[in-house]
C-alpha cells in the first residue's frame, strides 16, 4: 500500500562535472554554465555547477593520485583538510565542506554527477538506493520526457561493490552516465543527450518545489548484482577479450551459455552462471584497472510513491 | 595479368599523357636517391611511342609504356612495434602475443620478427606518454640531442630505440618497421607513411586491400622528407604506422584485434612471398596525400574549445568534403561549415590525443599512384 511521501523543497542542487578528468561531456557542460547560467535557471532552485576534479581535468586524465569518484568513505572524510593527503582525498574533503556535511542536515538536497563511459550504456542514471522516492520520481519523470529515446536505471545498492562516490556527500545523489563516448573525447550526440536529461532533471526540480503532486508509479531498474573479471594469467596480466558477441551488448540478456570472452589465442569462454542476467559497464576503459570486464545486473520493478512537497 | 605496361594503350588526352610521362622519370630518380645504395632499377627501355590509330584518329594520340621490374633486397628483418602510445591497446596485445611466440619461423624466405614494446613505461600507465610524445621524437635533431638527466624519458627512449632499430637512413637500420597504433576516429586499417615511392609498403597496402575485402584499407602519405620524419617507422629503411579505428584508448575490442592481427599476418606473408621470389605485378593505386590540419573553434580568451565536430561529419573519415559542409556544432547551437574550394577528405576526425594538439580533423588530397613491379633481388640481378 503506498503512501505519500511529504518531502523538503530541493532547494540547493549541484551539477558535477570532471569527477574523472577526461569524461568530457560533464567537464564541457559545467564549463558552460559556469560562464552562462541561463539554461540552468529555474526558479525556486539554487543551481551551483562545478568542477569536482580540475587538477585531472587540466591534464585530462581520470585522476591525479586516487579515483575521486571512490574517495567519499567515511575514513577518508573524517580525516583533518590540514594535512598532507593524496590530491583528491583533499579534494573530497574540500567538496564535502562546500556540500555536505555527508549525512547532515546541510547538505545538499540534490547532485547530479555527470560521468561518460567507452561502454554502450546508452544514457544511464544511476542511484544508490532503492527507497529514495525523489529521485525514483525524478528518473521516471526524465524517462517520459526524454522517450522515444531510452534511458536506462541502474541502481547499485550492493553491499560491496557500491562506492563512495563524490555525488554521495547530498541527500539525494543522482549519477548520469552516458556513452559510449571515448576517453578525451566530446562526441556531439553524447553531449546533446547529456544536456537533454539535465534540462528534464531541473524541470521537474522546479516543479516539485512549486507544488506538484506526483502520484505513485513504478520504475524499471536494474539491479547491480555481481562484477565480472577478465580471464587473467598467474601473472595478473589480462588473457582474453569481451566476446563480440557481447562486446556492445549493454543491458541484453546474456544466456548460460552464451560467449562472454575470447582469448588472444582464439578460444571462446562461455557464460557459466545459471540464469539469464543483464550484463552492463561492458568493455569500460577505466576499469581494466579495477577488475571488472563488465557488470551483472538483475531486472526488477520499484515502486515510487507519491510524493508532494512540505513548504516548512 | 599485364606484367608491365609493355604494350599496354593507354586511351588518355595528350595533354595528360605528356606529364604522367614527365613524372615517371623523376619517380624513379626518387626511388635511387633516397636509397642509393640498396635499390638497383633494371631498366632497360623506357620509350615512348606514339602511335596513330585509323579507327581512333579524331580521337587523342595513344601511348604506349615500356616500365621494367623493380628489384629490391629482400625484407629480412621486420619490426614489429606496439606501444609506440602506453594506451593503444591493440598494439600492445598483439605484441606481448609475439613476444611470446618464437622469433623466427622455418624458412630462409621468413623476416626475422623484432616485436618491440616502444614505450614500456607508459603501456605499464596505460597512457600515451609520460612526459613527451614519443612518436613525435624521430626527427635527425631529436635524435641527436645529448642526453642528460634532464632529457625527457621518450626522449632517451627514442634513442635506444634508433640504436636497435637503426639508426635511421644506415645500411643497418631494420628492413621494416610496422607500427602499431589504434585511433578513437573512424579510420579502418590505415598505412601511414612518409613515402609515396616506398614500393614495398605500397605493395603490402595493396595486399592488405585484396586480401581484407571487408575492411577498408587505405595508405595515407605525409610529404615530410626523411630528416623531419618524425615518427618510430622512418627509422626502417621501409615503414608504415599501422592505424586501426575506432577504439577508445585504454579498451581492446575483439573486432579491432581481428582486424590488426589480420592486418599483421598479411604483412609477414606478403614479405614471406616477396623474398621467396614472388613478382608483384604493377598497379595503380588510389593513396591520400595530407595536405593541412583542422583545429576545433575556440574561445579567444581561454583557448578552450567551443564546438564538437558536427554530427554529419562525426564517424565519417575519408568521405569527401565539399564546400558548404557541416563541420562544427557550437555549444550555442549554430554550424560552422567548410569553406574551402577544394573537396578533400577528412581523417583522423574526433582523434582524442590530438585535442591537445589543436587538431580536430586532417584533411588530404585522393591520388593516384603508378606501382612498379617488384621482386625481391637476387645475386643475379645485382
Amino acid at each position: 500500500m503506498s503512501c505519500e511521501v511529504s518531502l523538503p523543497e530541493a532547494k540547493k542542487v549541484a551539477i558535477f562535472g570532471g569527477t574523472h578528468g577526461n569524461e568530457m561531456s560533464g567537464v564541457t557542460l559545467v564549463n558552460l554554465w559556469l560562464k552562462n547560467r541561463a539554461e540552468i535557471r529555474r526558479s525556486g532552485v539554487e543551481v551551483q555547477p562545478f568542477i569536482t576534479n580540475p587538477r585531472a581535468v587540466e591534464k585530462c586524465t581520470r585522476y591525479i593520485d586516487i579515483d575521486l569518484n571512490r574517495a567519499f568513505t567515511p575514513e577518508n572524510l573524517s580525516k583533518r583538510e590540514a594535512e598532507d593527503h593524496p590530491y583528491e582525498i583533499k579534494r573530497a574533503l574540500e567538496i564535502n565542506r562546500i556540500f555536505g556535511p555527508k549525512g547532515s542536515s546541510d547538505a545538499y538536497d540534490v547532485i547530479f554527477d555527470l560521468h561518460n563511459t567507452t561502454s554502450n550504456m546508452g544514457c544511464t542514471l544511476i542511484l544508490e538506493s532503492s527507497q529514495d522516492h525523489l529521485n525514483l520520481q525524478m528518473v521516471h519523470y526524465i524517462k517520459q520526457a526524454v522517450a522515444p529515446m531510452t534511458c536506462s536505471v541502474l541502481v547499485n545498492e550492493h553491499p560491496f561493490l557500491q562506492y563512495s562516490t563524490s555525488r554521495s556527500v547530498a541527500k539525494h545523489p543522482i549519477g548520469l552516465e552516458v556513452g559510449p563516448q571515448p576517453q578525451g573525447v566530446l562526441r556531439s550526440n553524447i553531449f546533446q543527450s547529456m544536456r537533454l536529461i539535465l534540462r528534464h532533471a531541473l524541470d521537474f526540480i522546479e516543479l516539485f518545489n512549486g507544488g506538484m503532486e506526483f502520484p505513485p508509479c513504478t520504475v524499471d531498474v536494474y539491479q547491480v548484482t555481481e562484477r565480472v573479471d577478465y580471464p587473467r594469467d598467474t601473472n595478473g596480466n589480462i588473457t582474453a577479450m569481451v566476446h563480440p558477441n557481447l562486446q556492445d551488448c549493454d543491458w541484453e540478456p546474456l544466456n548460460p551459455g552464451d560467449p562472454m570472452f575470447l582469448t588472444f589465442d582464439g578460444r571462446t569462454v562461455e557464460y557459466k552462471g545459471g540464469n539469464t542476467v543483464y550484463p552492463t559497464f561492458i568493455n569500460e576503459a577505466a576499469y581494466y584497472e579495477k577488475q571488472q570486464a563488465f557488470v551483472i545486473t538483475k531486472r526488477g520493478t520499484l515502486i515510487a510513491r507519491q510524493i508532494k512537497v512540505s513548504k516548512m | 595479368m599485364v606484367q608491365s605496361w609493355r604494350r599496354a594503350r593507354l586511351d588518355v588526352t595528350v595533354a595528360s599523357t605528356r606529364s604522367m610521362w614527365s613524372k615517371n622519370p623523376a619517380t624513379w630518380l626518387k626511388v635511387i636517391h633516397r636509397f642509393p645504395s640498396l635499390a638497383s632499377v633494371s631498366l632497360q627501355e623506357l620509350s615512348m611511342v606514339t602511335v596513330a590509330d585509323q579507327e581512333e584518329e579524331r580521337r587523342s594520340s595513344h601511348l604506349i609504356y615500356k616500365m621494367e621490374v623493380v628489384s629490391l633486397p629482400a625484407v629480412s628483418r621486420v619490426a614489429i612495434c606496439g606501444g609506440t602510445h602506453g594506451n593503444e591497446m591493440t598494439g600492445v596485445f598483439l605484441v606481448k602475443e609475439l613476444q611470446k611466440r618464437k622469433r623466427k619461423e622455418e624458412g630462409a624466405e621468413a623476416p626475422d620478427i623484432l616485436p618491440v614494446i616502444s614505450n614500456p613505461r607508459a603501456v605499464q600507465r596505460c597512457q600515451r606518454y609520460i612526459e613527451t610524445d614519443l612518436n613525435r621524437c624521430f626527427t635527425t635533431a631529436t635524435l641527436s640531442v645529448p642526453v642528460s638527466d634532464g632529457t625527457p624519458y621518450e626522449i632517451q627512449r627514442a634513442q635506444e630505440l634508433n640504436v636497435f632499430l637503426g639508426p635511421k637512413g644506415s645500411v643497418k637500420s631494420v628492413d621494416l618497421v610496422c607500427d602499431l597504433h589504434n585511433t578513437t576516429a573512424n579510420m579502418g586499417l590505415c598505412l601511414i607513411s612518409y613515402s609515396e615511392c616506398d614500393w614495398i609498403s605500397l605493395h603490402i597496402c595493396r595486399h592488405l586491400q585484396k586480401e581484407m575485402p571487408s575492411v577498408p584499407v587505405r595508405y595515407i602519405h605525409y610529404d615530410v622528407p626523411l630528416s623531419e620524419a618524425y615518427s618510430l617507422e622512418s627509422v626502417g629503411k621501409h615503414g608504415f604506422a599501422m592505424e586501426v579505428g575506432p577504439q577508445p584508448h585504454g579498451v581492446v575490442r575483439a573486432d579491432v584485434w581481428g582486424t590488426m592481427t589480420e592486418g599483421v599476418r598479411l604483412v609477414l606473408d606478403w614479405i614471406k612471398r616477396f623474398n621467396s621470389g614472388v613478382q608483384f605485378d604493377d598497379k595503380v593505386m588510389e593513396i591520400y596525400t595530407l595536405v593541412k590540419t583542422i583545429d576545433y573553434p575556440r574561445d579567444p580568451e581561454t583557448q578552450m574549445i567551443t564546438a564538437t565536430i558536427h554530427p554529419q561529419l562525426q564517424d565519417h573519415d575519408f568521405c569527401l568534403l565539399h564546400q558548404g559542409d557541416p563541420l562544427f556544432l557550437t555549444f550555442s547551437g549554430n554550424t560552422e561549415y567548410y569553406r574551402g574550394e577544394e573537396p578533400l577528405y577528412p581523417f583522423f576526425v574526433n582523434e582524442s590525443a590530438y585535442y591537445e594538439k589543436g587538431i580536430a580533423f586532417l584533411l588530404a588530397r585522393k591520388k593516384k599512384v603508378n606501382i612498379p613491379s617488384v621482386r625481391v633481388m637476387t645475386r643475379e640481378s645485382v
